[in-house]
């Protein structure tokens, strides 16, 4: 089931000789289960593919489909509903508020959604204890180390049966063990269904991604064909 | 990579059967880099030549038949351990076809130099997602395999950083108007730049 759709989008910010295309025609599907990643230079559109597939921007033509729904012909409390409950988002500095504690932080978005803080409170436990941070609960931003801050983030981003996960560079601060961490959870999730897409220019990452899409000028120039059996790899011979 | 050092490895742990020792070298290098038998008892002969080895006389047989076991003497412990400190030449730089690919692709007029740094990018993020799966399958549990798979994700990351590097730089190039006839000018006759001498100690 296809979950989120850019149908031709493109995007272009200022006017005149201010004018610069971050995107230019960009048609992309991901199905539930997916995990695909958008990798490119700085510059390439990536973070507006991101913002606009996440709703949180219009593009200046072209459609955006979630759940099969088109986002631009919704009303914006309708908009709003779907970025509560189905879109997750995941950034590279984690965003956690820092007056807040890790379930906080995770059980907000249940809360702004109308869910009772105990009802919340409760989802945002369990979510933590999938992530192994049981322990963390009660801790604030600041008391965790930049691995914990982002599971954290990612147990937010995921808490309430969302099914798209949008990550822009989510390890992008971490160690090259939390990266790997970040990248199983992510993974983890899709296995159960979720769609994500994972904007990056880290090829270790987005080698995690069972489809790599090419970004170059706001353009997607290639992908990767589908995945080979990883036993390849090993019958080559000596 | 070193065969004769591997074996002696092996043997540092207790006196092996030639057999045992292909299959431990397998087990220990995650299954990556087989190697056949004939490859083990030529090495075990040459590391007997050697004196780093020994093959264990009678009564001592780790069982009885006809194939032997050896050992490691005093002299094989002390070379690998100064084996192990030794870092291996990297001094030179390898003859590296895809940078090859790369140089001679600026060169050539027509080429759009961006699209076939593309290809090779594309196929090394595909070995690259063959080999997380392989990691993502294996969860850790064997230390050996995890350490060989991440290797080999550096390693081939690292072209791609360099991939990267290279259409940055050409792109920028481009911009202050440089054209492929100049790289041509500028390599004929000379090739490669030559490697300035490093003198880094080893």
């Amino acid at each position: 089931m296809t979950v989120l759709e850019l149908r031709s989008v493109s995007k272009v910010y200022g006017r005149g000789a201010a004018e610069v295309q971050a995107l230019r025609d960009v048609s992309l599907t991901v199905a539930a289960g997916e995990m695909v990643a958008v990798m490119g230079p700085s510059g390439s559109g990536k973070s507006s593919l991101l913002t606009i597939a996440g709703t949180l921007e219009e593009p200046t033509s072209g459609a955006v489909f979630v759940n099969g729904k088109d986002t631009l012909r919704m009303s914006g409390g309708a908009r709003s509903r779907i970025r509560r409950r189905t879109i997750g988002y995941v950034f590279q500095d984690f965003n956690l508020l820092p007056g807040l504690t890790a379930a906080e932080n995770v059980s907000l978005p249940l809360e702004l959604d109308g869910a009772s803080m105990r009802k919340a409170h409760l989802a945002a436990l369990k979510a933590l204890e999938e992530l192994g941070l049981g322990d963390r609960a009660r801790h604030f931003p600041d008391q965790m180390s930049g691995g914990e801050r982002q599971r954290v983030a990612i147990a937010r981003a995921v808490v309430g049966e969302r099914r798209l996960l949008l990550a822009d560079e989510p390890s992008g601060a971490l160690d090259s063990a939390n990266g790997e961490a970040v990248m199983r959870l992510i993974h983890t999730y899709c296995k159960r269904g979720v769609a994500a897409v994972v904007v990056t220019h880290d090829a270790q990452l987005a080698s995690w991604a069972g489809r790599v899409v090419f970004l170059r000028d706001g353009r997607v120039v290639d992908q990767t064909a589908a995945p080979a059996g990883p036993e390849s790899l090993l019958e080559q011979p000596s | 990579m070193s065969v004769r050092h591997a074996l002696l490895a092996l043997l540092s742990e207790g006196p092996k059967y030639g057999l045992q020792l292909r299959e431990e070298f397998e087990a220990n290098t995650g299954q990556v880099w087989p190697l056949n038998v004939g490859q083990v008892y030529t090495t075990l002969q040459r590391l007997e030549r050697d004196g780093l080895v020994v093959a264990t006389g009678d009564g001592e047989e780790l069982e009885p038949g006809p194939q032997k076991a050896y050992r490691i003497t005093d002299a094989g412990s002390a070379e690998l351990a100064q084996w192990l400190r030794v870092p291996p030449d990297l001094s030179t730089p390898p003859r590296d076809d895809l940078v090859m690919k790369v140089l001679i692709a600026v060169r050539v007029p027509g080429t759009d130099v961006s699209e076939v740094i593309q290809a090779h990018r594309r196929y090394l993020i595909q070995l690259m997602q063959e080999w997380t799966r392989l990691k993502e399958d294996d969860k850790g549990s064997d230390l050996a395999f995890s350490l060989v798979v991440d290797s080999e994700l550096f390693r081939l990351d690292s072209v791609i950083r360099w991939l990267d590097a290279a259409e940055g730089r050409l792109r920028r190039a481009l911009a202050d108007g440089w054209t492929p006839a100049q790289a041509a000018a500028v390599t004929a006759g000379t090739g490669l730049p030559t490697r300035p001498k490093t003198g880094v100690r080893r």
